[in-house]
């Protein structure tokens, strides 16, 4: 197994089909988690009928539905523009599974600066919701990609500022040496070492920053004001049809994974499970990280069906007066203990 | 005063939708399960051809006016020997527009001879609107499936 792991080429197969099948495979089964929660949560029973029982094919129905669309371009649209966003908005979910650690070796490429590339690349497609929102020549959309512009900067402060506190902890940036950090011993009870994830090592803080942050840049419920609907009709997805909709559609479930992949592996602990050897975790660690993104990605769904949208002052309010500042006394508090201890 | 801890009213919202989560959801579906409607649900009107005597009040006071009536006058032979012959009220036509019905219920109160009901029976969609117009055979099959009448209250 592991001598096989070791060929270059096989490797690298195994990366590609890994990231090209698998990614938008689990955001199918994040819409259909996405269709049965919301159900259940309102009382509802959901998709029921669809693939035979409890309607495990309708994110696939609905899918085969959608690329039977027109694909509509607007006549006063910007149409290069207007068709290259949706790609830009996929791959910039997709491109940030590049450092995302599934086990020892499953990496695409351990980056030194892993993080940095991870909150570079998730937030470049940002840039593709201004594009779909400013070449669709609509009021709405145009609406919709400019409040995604604000929340999107005003989000990815406090978003760096949390995930500072784990790096100044683990003193690397790259996502496995961050995995690797937490799978050492804290502190020693007579032989019996206690390894802990960041979240119960103190940042505590930095995790929920980083939570609020990620729900704001995946414009999810309560931050979803570039696509309020009883605003906006669809912000900047007003004007998209089809196969162009289905990619952001796709984009923002993609999006949910990679983002909680990341806050699993920064705050969770990713692949590691304390009790396991190495070896082990070379088969089951994409199995952990993937129980830990569920109950991440659960924890959107839950908040998505709970909690009303803010206001956009409310939004900028709480990003600029709470969180930042918030963050800020996170990195001196975890930079003090870190000397200190 | 009553002490309020910030951020209380998220932790409920949030405990609310988990509790929902795994509470069994109200849905019944509906071509495999059925709802049993009350007895006096107001479902479908049934008439009673013979007690109707093409009085006409049902149609009139109908806001709708979704009752349709036709009918004529034909002469019974007298009842004894020598007598006249009386004139009776036969009905031709007797139909209801479900289309444009609101269930008011204004017709069954109205009818001074109990000829309509109310029946609890709901499944009557078609495909076409046009065949929502219940003809008198239709609205009388639907008088199998009207309650009996509770008992009289005794003095």
């Amino acid at each position: 197994m592991s001598a096989l792991l070791d060929n270059f080429w096989i490797l690298l197969v195994l990366k590609v089909v890994l990231i090209a099948a698998v990614v938008p495979g689990v955001a199918l089964v994040f819409i259909f988690a996405e269709l049965k929660i919301s159900a259940h949560m309102q009382s509802r029973i959901g998709p029921y009928f669809a693939g035979g029982r409890w309607g495990w094919a309708q994110p696939l129905a609905d899918g085969l539905k959608f690329m039977q669309k027109e694909d509509l371009v607007p006549a006063d649209a910007d149409t290069p523009v207007f068709k290259f966003a949706p790609m830009v908005v996929l791959m910039s979910t997709i491109a940030v599974f590049v450092i995302v650690p599934f086990s020892p070796r499953l990496i695409v490429r351990d980056l030194d600066l892993g993080v940095f590339y991870a909150l570079a690349v998730g937030s470049f497609g940002t840039i593709g919701v201004l594009m779909a929102g400013w070449s669709s020549a609509n009021k709405y959309s145009l609406m919709g990609g400019l409040r995604a512009g604000a929340q999107l900067i005003a989000y990815e402060l406090p978003l760096v500022l949390a995930v500072v506190g784990v790096v100044i902890q683990a003193g690397t940036m790259s996502l496995n040496g961050i995995v690797a950090a937490q799978a050492a011993p804290v502190f020693m009870i007579g032989d019996f070492a206690v390894r802990l994830p960041y979240l119960l090592q103190g940042q505590v803080i930095g995790f929920a920053i980083f939570i609020i942050a990620m729900l704001a840049e995946l414009n999810r419920t309560p931050f979803d004001m570039p696509i309020a609907e009883s605003e906006l009709v669809m912000g900047y997805l007003t004007e998209y049809s089809g196969l162009r909709f289905t990619m952001f559609f796709l984009a923002e479930y993609a999006g949910m994974f990679s983002m909680s992949a990341i806050a699993a592996t920064l705050f969770l602990g990713g692949w590691y499970l304390p009790g396991l050897s190495l070896d082990t975790l070379e088969v089951l660690g994409p199995v952990i990280l993937m129980a830990k993104v569920s109950l991440l990605v659960f924890v959107i769904i839950w908040f998505r069906w709970t909690f009303p949208r803010l206001r956009e002052d409310q939004l900028q309010s709480l990003a600029w007066r709470w969180l930042i500042p918030l963050a800020l006394l996170n990195i001196v508090g975890t930079a003090v203990a870190k000397v200190v201890l | 005063m009553a002490v309020r801890v910030p951020g209380i009213g998220l932790a409920k919202g949030l405990w609310l939708t988990l509790r929902t989560l795994f509470t069994r959801p109200v849905t019944i579906n509906y071509p495999k399960e059925k709802e049993i409607p009350v007895p006096r649900a107001r479902g479908v009107i049934a008439l009673d051809p013979e007690a109707c005597t093409v009085c006409m009040l049902c149609a009139r006071e109908c806001p709708d006016w979704c009752i349709y009536i036709e009918g004529h006058k034909e002469l019974q032979p007298p009842t004894k020997p020598g007598g006249r012959p009386r004139s009776r009220a036969t009905l031709d036509r007797f139909d209801i527009d479900y289309a444009l019905c609101m269930y008011c219920g204004i017709c069954v109160e109205v009818c001074p001879f109990d000829a309509l009901f109310w029946s609890p029976d709901y499944e009557y969609s078609e495909g076409s609107i046009s065949n929502l117009l219940h003809d008198k055979e239709r609205l009388t099959k639907w008088l199998g499936t009207v309650p009996k009448a509770p008992a009289l209250e005794s003095k």
